[in-house]
């Protein structure tokens, strides 16, 4: 069986590795596609506002036993207002929603009155909300802000933390397509949106983001000790970071995703439309799209726009040569044949102060990388023995 | 038995973390004890079931509402709510332009519309007053007559408000209008025509706003049956401008018949508290409210001053009313013609300048319209909760099944991490509704279940990092501690622009859905609590232990599963060499002396 951990295993040692960053044209032509489909679909369609953002008022009526709901709802509110034809939708198992109009205060008491009557249930349990027009508008624009707010955070945030702008430029472009991805989805799709979906949105920044953050930070790490090693093209190293990740990727989506799941089976099965299943619908698709770009957009794109660095360009000619020299294979252990020397003073230092037995004497020395890989036993020197005093001592 | 020193560290952070959660339920449980906290969280609205309602200020023309009269408004707002017999309502200020009135159950219409309707001020002048209860205390101010109360001062610089002989009113209650600055105080040929003698017949057209004749039996009966003790009494009043008023003041000590409205509060200028300044320029200790009028309103207060003056007490008063209540009732000693008056009384600092800004703000003719209005019943949000609460375990379910599927025994160190996270969720929750009056959502809800993968998250980016180095080939020990060090960096910054998001929806968005920002927010900080306090400690003392730091099959941190590239030390100067997933045995080609 070729289980979970095994692919992990060699995806991490380069046995086994997907081209992300060589394949660009592809991805990005997946994500072209994707892009303009939502495009289209924003035109087209464009998107299914909530009442929040038409105005209107809504009624909830638990407890609904009655087949013929829908005729009785719309009986109820025509014996009140003449003005347009109530939307009326089942939610859940027993529960109906019915959307107007704008009423007055007078209309939307008598409506009450009617539902109740019309379909047999208390009146009190019935819930009726009313949105001004401008509610939407105003919440619309305040998400705007936040976004600008966000992005321009979050980019000196990501520029602090990599040391480079142009890990946050790709961070920011992978964002922006998640975002339009998803709203696009949710245009074809014809999901509405309320102001929790907007809400929803927004959040997909903070998670599609986690991804590219664990991601990068790998690339990061391998790039720095690429540039130090000169065997492997900047690229290269790139690459195998995003395939290292690959499996953590896949976890923690798949773990993010789980319980969004779970509120999506419920909230369609029994809650209907509101805040948790808005919130959630927009996070799920969030997520899944900020996994993909994470992986498929963020890397490549920043290796693009790091190709044309002088140090990069030097790096990738060494590399080559390299890799001509040794037939050209590109292995975990190329990237990484030393390790860094504050981790080897530190465990040094661990080691010799807890006395442990279990160590194996040095490891390759941090001043440069050796021309050859040498077996770690051999590395301590010719033999792994305590040294004996000499015999005048003895 | 003696502590392995390399165990040391782990165990005081995991104290640590065991005294800062019991700390926690202990405050909790004293709250719930003996303060007034509840032992579960507060629920939100539509959880609850309930009303709320958004409003948003409306004024007259282009005037924008600053923050000061906002906060005035929501003061209006609720004693609107709190004389309106709710309990438990709630009104407060959002993003500054906003105000938000949630209310248990479904208030009746004629309360929506008192809550809703603008905050009236008004000048009426007092036909006949009547003390309530301390029929000891004479609150007959002293010192009406024109002739004792004449400004006598000179005119200061700036036109600020000078000081008048007034007799200071022995009785708390009615203070006195004094002209603010000093025009000679001629009184007009306006005031005598009003001095129409009081005993008309009661059938008789009032001649104007002061005459007696606006005294009908029905009103005096009104005025007998009022009772000023009950916070209900004035909900039936009707608040005719045209028509007399029967109302209280708002101490509840005193009952009023009023004329007409003569001046309205929208025609004031300005209120500011102060001490009154003595002749010489100098601030003595009465406290005044210094009133300005625009031009209209000048001249009206103008006009019924000049009449009062010379009209006998408790004619010669006249109320401010805000809301239909007498805020204050002072006398007019003088007809004040140019706009400037002056009210002393027996105020405090603080009563003067409460006063001064109803006054000013109630010159605001600021009524509200309705945003929206949710009304959730009771039902409704009992089973969106069950609902959330059943979404939230199968998410668990799945989050723990997965986990153990991908780490084996680690899995467990997962689900326990996110039961302790979720202890001190709960109890942040439950003390933050307590002392902030934090109230859980339906979008607080489902960031708390969405916060369950991304706490989990963290803990499968620091196992696999453990995974990477035990594939570099380090011992376990050895592996937990660099990966450690080396997730630490990435789950700080991945939490941190997770943080980052929820601070600024926190902050900007505007919807109902700020309970989500929150949670998530609070989450976040409370994920990486765990993974510095919980998580690391605790893989850091399995690391010791056989199963894991011997790399058993199932503990998800087997060296050969995860094809370990390197040898491993296995003890007595042998060591291993894994052959990946062909060659299971260890081969023993360690030498000996």
């Amino acid at each position: 069986m070729t289980s979970f951990a095994t692919i992990g295993n060699e995806l991490y040692t380069g046995k086994r590795s997907v081209d992300f960053v060589g394949r660009y044209k592809q991805w990005y032509l997946v994500s072209a596609v994707f892009v303009l489909l939502a495009a289209i679909g924003l035109v087209w369609h464009g998107l299914n506002l909530s009442l929040e953002f038409r105005g209107g008022s809504e009624f909830r009526v638990p407890g609904v036993s009655a087949g013929s709901y829908e005729a009785e709802a719309k009986d109820a509110v025509g014996s009140v207002t003449a003005a347009g034809a109530p939307e009326v939708t089942k939610i859940g198992t027993d529960t109906v929603r019915v959307q107007t109009e704008k009423l007055t205060d007078a209309q939307a008491e008598q409506v009450k009155t009617a539902l109740a009557k019309d379909l047999g249930v208390p009146e009190n349990t019935i819930s009726a909300s009313f949105v001004g027009p401008s509610w939407g508008a105003s919440v619309s624009a305040k998400a705007l802000q936040a976004l600008a707010v966000f992005l321009a955070l979050v980019s000196i945030v990501m520029a602090i933390y990599f040391r480079t702008w142009k890990m946050a430029v790709a961070g920011l472009v992978a964002l922006l397509h998640d975002l339009f991805i998803t709203v696009g989805i949710y245009a074809l799709a014809g999901f509405e949106v309320s102001p929790a979906t907007m809400i929803g949105f927004l959040t997909i920044l903070g998670y599609s983001l986690y991804d590219t953050v664990v991601v990068f930070d790998k690339v990061r790490e391998n790039t720095t000790e690429a540039l130090g090693g000169g065997r492997v093209t900047y690229a290269q190293a790139a690459n195998l970071a995003v395939n290292q990740t690959l499996v953590r990727s896949i976890n923690t989506t798949v773990v993010a995703l789980l319980p969004i799941a779970a509120i999506l089976g419920i909230g369609f099965a029994f809650i209907g439309p509101g805040t948790l299943l808005d919130l959630a619908l927009a996070l799920f698709v969030g997520i899944a799209v900020g996994a993909y770009s994470s992986i498929f957009i963020a890397t490549p794109l920043f290796v693009h726009l790091r190709a044309h660095e002088p140090a990069i360009v030097d790096l990738d000619k060494k590399a080559r040569r390299y890799q001509e020299r040794h037939g050209g294979v590109v292995s975990s252990s190329d990237v990484a044949p030393v390790h860094h020397e504050k981790d080897a003073q530190e465990e040094a230092e661990q080691a010799a102060g807890q006395g442990q037995p279990e160590r194996v004497g040095a490891r390759s020395g941090a001043e440069g990388a050796p021309v050859r890989e040498t077996h770690r036993y051999a590395q301590s020197g010719p033999r792994n023995q305590p040294r004996r005093a000499p015999k005048s001592r003895r | 038995m003696a502590i392995n020193p390399h165990n040391r560290k782990p165990l005081r952070v995991l104290t640590a973390l065991a005294a800062v959660i019991l700390g926690l339920y202990g405050l909790l449980f004293a709250a719930a004890t003996w303060g007034s906290a509840q032992a579960t969280p507060k629920l939100g609205l539509d959880l609850e079931g309930g009303t709320q309602m958004i409003l948003k200020p409306v004024l007259v023309g282009t005037a924008k509402v600053s923050s000061q009269q906002l906060n005035q408004a929501r003061d209006i707002i609720t004693q609107r709510v709190d004389a309106n017999g709710i309990a438990g309502a709630e009104v407060t200020t959002r993003s500054g332009q906003d105000i938000v009135v949630t209310m248990p159950g479904v208030p009746d219409k004629a309360t929506e519309d008192a809550i809703r309707k603008s905050s009236q001020m008004r000048f009426r002048a007092v036909l006949v007053a009547q003390p309530v209860q301390p029929p000891a205390a004479t609150p007959t101010p002293s010192g009406t007559a024109t002739g004792g109360a004449t400004p006598t001062t000179t005119p200061t610089s700036g036109g600020s408000a000078t000081t008048s002989a007034t007799t200071k009113p022995k009785s708390a209650l009615p203070g006195a209008f004094v002209q603010a600055t000093t025009p000679p105080p001629t009184p007009p040929g306006s005031a005598t025509k009003t001095t129409t003698p009081a005993p008309t017949a009661p059938a008789a057209k009032p001649k104007n706003p002061s005459d007696i004749a606006w005294v009908t039996p029905e009103l005096t009966k009104e005025l007998q049956d009022l009772d000023c003790s009950n916070p209900d009494a004035l909900d039936k009043v009707v608040d005719d401008p045209a028509k007399p008023l029967v109302t209280c003041n708002d101490t509840g000590t005193e009952k009023y018949i009023l004329g007409p409205v003569e001046v309205r509060g929208d025609q004031i200028k300005d209120a500011v508290a102060g001490y009154q300044p003595l002749s010489n320029g100098q601030p003595s200790t009465v406290v005044e409210i210094r009133l300005s009028f625009n031009s209209s309103g000048t001249k009206a207060f103008g006009d019924v001053t000049s009449r009062l003056v010379n009209l006998p007490d408790p004619r010669n008063r006249f109320a401010v009313t805000l809301d239909s209540k007498v805020l204050t009732a002072p006398v007019a000693q003088a007809a004040i013609l140019d706009g400037n008056a002056s009210i002393t009384g027996n105020f405090t600092m603080n009563s003067a300048r409460d006063l001064a800004n109803q006054l000013k703000f109630g010159a605001l003719p600021m009524s509200f319209s309705l945003q929206t209005r949710d009304q959730i019943s009771p039902t409704l949000g009992g089973e969106q909760l069950r609902y959330g609460l059943i979404a939230g375990i199968i998410g668990f379910i799945l989050v723990f099944g997965y986990s153990l599927l991908q780490y084996r025994a680690l899995g467990f160190v997962t689900v326990l991490s996110i039961v302790i996270a979720g202890l001190l969720t709960y109890v942040a929750i439950t003390l933050l509704g307590w002392s902030h009056n934090f109230r859980l959502d339906m979008a607080g809800i489902t960031g708390l279940i969405v916060a369950i993968g991304v706490t989990a998250d963290s803990f499968i980016v620091y196992f696999e990092r453990i995974r990477d180095e035990v594939r570099e080939g380090r011992p376990l020990r050895a592996a937990v501690d660099t990966g450690w060090r080396r997730a630490r960096r990435t789950i700080l910054a991945a939490d941190g622009v997770n943080f980052l998001a929820a601070v600024v929806l926190y902050l900007l968005a505007s919807s109902n859905v700020r309970g989500f920002a929150f949670t998530l927010g609070l989450t976040t900080i409370i994920d990486l609590l765990i993974v510095v306090m919980f998580t690391h400690p605790l893989v850091a003392l399995l690391s010791g232990t056989k199963f894991f730091g011997g790399g058993h099959r199932w503990s998800g941190l087997d060296p050969e599963r995860l094809g370990a590239k390197t040898v491993r030390y296995a003890g007595r100067g042998r060591v291993a060499v894994p052959r990946p997933a062909v060659q299971r045995t260890a081969t023993s080609d360690g030498s000996v002396l």
